[in-house]
């Protein structure tokens, strides 16, 4: 248990240096894209919304868990959509 | 046991899914391949989703399906359906959804599980603090940039106090709910857990309510990296390992886009968030102060605008209020084929949100390597016949770099006072964010084009057209 809290810990750390990494560079025209593609990804916790809907929890879980999948689902579905209408208008001539 | 259910292949799978978001976010980067990065990412999430569907830990599928479809039908009629303009405020709404879904699972998991050991707690109050602050900080978002709230700022007598005891007492339930001390006789930890819920939503009230609309792109961006961190908090109540990289990608990024903002205001994230721009004079700018204002009409700056070789846009948050993106980009191509040089200066918190600028003037398509940022354009700044400042103010104020006694001292503008000729559509002669005062106006070589954008440009496409 312990060990595994601090494994989780460690990958926390080094998926926070990536991220600074990864989008250091990023031009300002895409900023509004990134963001929201950004948080499309943030609409990962759809995982957790899933296995708190569908496991075998109680009343309150399914429904919280129901809830969640409902928006979850929404910001992945709906951020990704949107990011892609979003890019597909930069173009270059 | 079946390959699939296995415990191994549902961590290697979410191990791909992680590649796959760092790869899109890296594609994201470029605008040759940010849609592409975006397909790279969704696809990671696909992964994800099907992984956890076919895992032992879930049994039914009634209810998850219920939730699964209702979402994707909002989400995507929502995405399909919005128009380019109110793309801001969808963005802002989305963010809050994903802030709420966290909260949410946590709270599934504080209801369901019997027995959470010190850690879960702990990462429950995490996403139950984090989660409610990025909802409600996101909804009002949301309320100000779809104009439902007043765009101004919301305070009142006692607020930073106020939100500093709120925030204690949300902490002094948080401890509660993962120590589970006695307080009083009959005090449960489940009125802690409810409390905390609602004193999180309050504080995302407080936070975000006294934003004024100039300083929305930096809170708007926080709330970006808040909903990341309130999924990699999700991570830890479930022990999962891509929500927790995807979760800190997004916190991470967020944050970096949150310090830009700052640094293109010359202010700290503090500043922005607890103390708002004292105004050094409110309503109309003081024509003494400022020197003359000279107004031009159509027909004489279109004139100028003829006999231009180069051209510089210099757009802010009022063409998005007039719609002016459509027209500025007619007048940019007639320009171009009276061989005129046409580009677009885009200060990174021009508008209400990190690149609303770029995304507008992407939809009236306009070529992505004609927006430049004030860096490109400063130096050969020199060179530009015309400076047309479309509904930007604080954004173009020489008084940031002149005057040491303005509240915007020392922030990196748009220096399109040493072009050669500045146009300056505006409205009237209140003045921007925060009533300061912008001497731009009154430079010798300034003409204001007062009218609605949208219509003042047009009428300079009639011109060009005659």
């Amino acid at each position: 248990m312990d060990n595994l809290f601090v494994l989780l810990i460690f990958v926390l750390v080094l998926a926070i240096f990536l991220g600074f990494e990864l989008i250091n560079k990023v031009p300002s025209t895409l900023h509004t894209p990134l963001m929201s593609g950004a948080n499309a990804i943030s609409g990962i916790t759809i995982v957790g919304a899933l296995i708190s809907s569908g496991s075998d929890g109680g009343l309150w879980t399914t429904i919280l868990g129901t809830a969640a999948v409902f928006f979850a689902t929404i910001n992945v579905v709906g951020g990704y959509l949107v990011t892609n209408r979003m890019l597909g208008m930069f173009r270059k001539k | 046991m079946d390959l699939l259910q296995s415990e191994i292949f549902a961590n290697l799978a979410y191990i791909i899914a992680s590649m796959l978001f760092i790869f899109g976010l890296k594609q994201l980067g470029s605008p040759e391949t940010a849609q592409r990065g975006n397909l790279i990412s969704s696809s990671g999430m696909l992964l994800a989703v099907a992984v956890t569907l076919v895992n032992n830990q879930i049994i039914s599928y009634e209810w998850l399906a219920i939730g699964l479809l209702l979402g994707i039908l909002v989400g995507a009629s929502a995405a399909s359906f919005v128009k380019m303009t109110s793309m801001p405020e969808l963005v802002a709404l989305f963010n809050g959804f994903g802030g709420i879904a966290s909260l949410l699972v946590g709270s599934a998991e504080y209801l369901g599980t019997g027995s959470l050991g010190l850690i879960s707690l702990t990462a429950i109050f995490l996403t139950l603090i984090i989660g409610g602050v990025t909802f409600s900080g996101s909804l009002v978002a949301y309320g100000k940039l779809s104009e439902i709230l007043p765009g101004r700022q919301i305070t009142f007598k006692g607020q930073r106090l106020v939100l500093i005891v709120i925030f204690i007492v949300a902490l002094l339930f948080g401890a509660h709910l993962i120590f589970n001390f006695q307080v009083v006789q009959g005090w449960n930890p489940l009125y802690s857990f409810l409390l905390l819920i609602s004193f999180s939503l309050i504080i995302g009230l407080l936070i975000t309510l006294p934003i004024g609309g100039a300083d929305m792109p930096v809170i708007i961006a926080l709330l970006n990296s808040y909903s990341g961190l309130a999924a990699s908090a999700a991570g830890f109540v479930i022990n999962n390992n891509v929500l927790i990289v995807a979760g800190a990608l997004v916190g991470a990024s967020g944050l970096i886009l949150t310090n830009i903002m700052c640094k293109a205001m010359n202010r700290s994230l503090a500043n922005v968030v607890f103390g708002s721009i004292t105004s050094s004079s409110s309503g109309a700018v003081n024509p003494e102060e400022v020197g003359e204002i000279k107004p031009i009409n159509v027909s004489d700056a279109y004139l100028i605008l003829e006999a231009a070789n180069s051209v510089l846009v210099v757009p802010g948050y009022g063409m998005a209020v007039s719609q002016a993106q459509h027209a500025v980009r007619e007048l940019g191509e007639l320009l171009e084929e009276n061989g005129c040089e046409v580009n677009y200066a885009i200060h990174p918190v021009a508008g209400r949100m990190p690149g609303h600028m770029n995304v507008l003037l992407a939809e009236a398509n306009v070529s992505y390597d004609q927006l430049q940022e004030p860096d490109d354009v400063n130096p050969v700044m020199d060179t530009v016949d015309v400076c047309i400042v479309i509904g930007a103010n604080d954004v173009v104020n020489p008084d940031a770099k002149e005057n040491e006694g303005s509240p915007i001292y020392g922030m990196p503008i748009i220096e399109a006072d040493r072009s050669k000729t500045v146009f300056i559509l505006k409205r009237s002669m209140a003045s921007g964010f925060a009533g300061i005062d912008n001497p731009l106006f009154g430079k010798e070589n300034s003409r204001m084009l007062f009218g609605d954008a949208k219509e003042s440009i047009s009428g300079l496409v009639a011109e060009f057209k005659s």
